[in-house]
């Protein structure tokens, strides 16, 4: 029963998760920065098409509109002011780079852990009864129980935007 | 789903493929030929294109056949790869935009539950598009328009999402469709002959919404990034021939797209007042609607561009300050304001 209705989902997410493991090395091999950026592009989207997968409608466009449309942008709007040469650079990786492998290694040992641990035997249901989660839903499972914290982080993002002006002014 | 033809998966997708492309490629080419080719004609006291076909009716074929033969020219010191995608990512941004629109009962591509929302995210990713066509160019002008093209957009995005809210408050969904029927079924006062189409009571997000379409589009006289009297054309300076065209297509589709997904959120879109027929859901709308549907979006829409169209060809180009203050400081503003008395009102009435 499991294999019947899920096969379409499960191609299609080896296909996308393949698609972000090559484009997420190539954010850290790629030699020019404008280059990295859309591989990050590639690999971020690829996360919004796996919410889709799992019926995340709601999430996934929220990573589309976050990351690939405000985020993404705003990065590359960076470089290109300041620095973005065509071709490749040479003296863009860091000389401690080898020291980001052991940490991405325990980052993907202690989420594979929590994942597998955290949902043992549940599996989601084929596209017969696919689950809806509507949008209100999401708001109720957030504003209710987590209306205070929401706020006090709105607070620490005000804060930050009022320090970046105090920073930028010279007067 | 379409006239109550059962279909099976293949062909249902074949027939939205094909549809999407009539949806984007048929407005943008009479966008382009009743206004861009004759309107503005008029406007400037002269005729336009007389030659091809009847009043210059096939100019648009003799144009797209001159653009599809030239060489295809790339600076030698430019980022091929990179060149040749960006075209692509802001026609294919225009392709999923169209995607969400619904044309009649039955006549929709997909349904959305979050309809308005996908539309908003999808629209922003078009600005990757223009900005790595600036940068890809080596080409000192062509940077200068890719990131004043970046600037404009992401200050515009703002209170084109904002002017969205107040729709989606009033109509208690975010769902296309949802909010299609609820301003056709929809009462003024009790009295439900016209419905009520959100521009009545949402007029100001109304012209929130459509000052910042005209800036998203970057049509005068919120044209800065391909300024042409500074800039040369911007970031499509070093576009020639068919990647020119795509440029072009997704300009004026996307301003087709953009009328039809304003006059889904604040005119009623494919509907009409349900209470002339009797209806009172969507279950109960005649099957006609989805041939009358499409027509009526189409003469809405081609209402609405030819309001972004008259808008362009008067007013002169905004300074880049004057630009980004108006966003900042009047459109958000507004666009908040309103955002509160719809808010308001929604729990008062």
């Amino acid at each position: 029963m499991l294999a019947e209705a899920l096969v379409a989902q499960n191609i299609a997410f080896g296909i996308i998760a393949a698609v972000m493991i090559v484009g997420a090395f190539r954010v850290v091999t790629s030699d020019n920065v404008v280059h990295a950026a859309l591989w990050l592009v590639c690999v971020l989207a690829g996360a919004a098409a796996q919410y889709l997968l799992v019926y995340a409608e709601f999430v996934a466009i929220t990573q589309i509109l976050v990351y690939v449309g405000a985020v993404m942008v705003l990065f590359l709007f960076g470089v290109m002011l300041t620095r973005a040469r065509i071709g490749s650079e040479s003296n863009l990786n860091n000389k401690n780079w080898a020291l980001g492998i052991p940490v991405a290694l325990a980052l993907f040992a202690a989420m594979a852990i929590a994942l597998v641990g955290g949902f043992k035997d549940e599996y989601l249901p084929g596209p017969s009864k696919a689950i809806r989660i509507d949008t209100q839903s999401i708001s109720d499972a957030i504003f209710k129980p987590y209306l205070l914290p929401f706020w006090a982080l709105s607070f620490v993002l005000l804060v930050a935007v009022i320090g970046a002006i105090v920073l930028a002014r010279k007067d | 789903m379409l006239l109550a033809l059962d279909l099976p998966y293949w062909a249902q997708s074949l027939l939205r493929v094909l549809g999407g492309l009539v949806a984007v490629l048929l407005p943008a080419g009479t966008i382009v030929y009743v206004f861009l080719f004759k309107m503005m004609s008029f406007m400037q006291s002269r005729l336009g294109p007389m030659e091809a076909g009847p009043y210059g009716s096939m100019q648009l074929f003799a144009e797209v056949g001159k653009w599809l033969q030239k060489e295809d020219i790339m600076p030698e010191k430019a980022d091929h790869s990179i060149f040749r995608i960006a075209p692509l990512i802001v026609l294919a941004s225009t392709f999923l935009l169209v995607v969400v629109v619904p044309f009649g009962p039955d006549a929709w591509f997909t349904n959305f539950e979050t309809g308005v929302f996908y539309a908003l995210a999808v629209s922003s990713v078009s600005v990757l598009g223009i900005l790595i066509a600036g940068w890809s160019s080596a080409n000192k002008y062509s940077l200068l328009g890719g990131l004043r093209a970046a600037g404009q957009l992401i200050a515009y995005e703002l209170p084109m999402v904002l002017a969205v809210v107040g729709v989606v408050i009033q109509a208690g969904t975010m769902n296309m469709q949802q909010i299609v029927v609820a301003q056709n079924a929809g009462e003024i006062f009790g009295w439900n002959g016209l419905g009520n189409p959100y521009i009545l009571t949402q007029f100001i997000g109304f012209g929130v919404f459509m000052i910042a379409v005209q800036a998203e589009l970057t049509q005068a006289p919120f044209d800065m990034p391909i300024a042409e009297s500074e800039l040369v054309s911007g970031y499509m300076t070093e576009y020639s021939g068919f990647r020119f065209l795509i440029f072009f297509i997704a300009e004026f589709a996307t301003a087709g797209v953009f009328a039809l997904i304003a006059s889904v959120l604040f005119l009623g879109g494919w509907g009409v007042p349900f209470s002339w027929f009797g209806w009172h859901s969507i279950g109960e709308v005649s099957n006609w609607m989805n041939v009358v549907g499409p027509l009526i979006m189409f003469s809405k829409m081609m209402g609405l561009v030819f309001l972004i169209m008259w808008i362009r060809f008067s007013y002169p180009r905004f300074r880049e300050d004057q630009l980004q203050r108006f966003a900042w400081k009047v459109l958000i503003p507004v666009s908040l304001v309103n955002i509160m008395l719809t808010a308001v009102l929604k729990v008062v009435f």
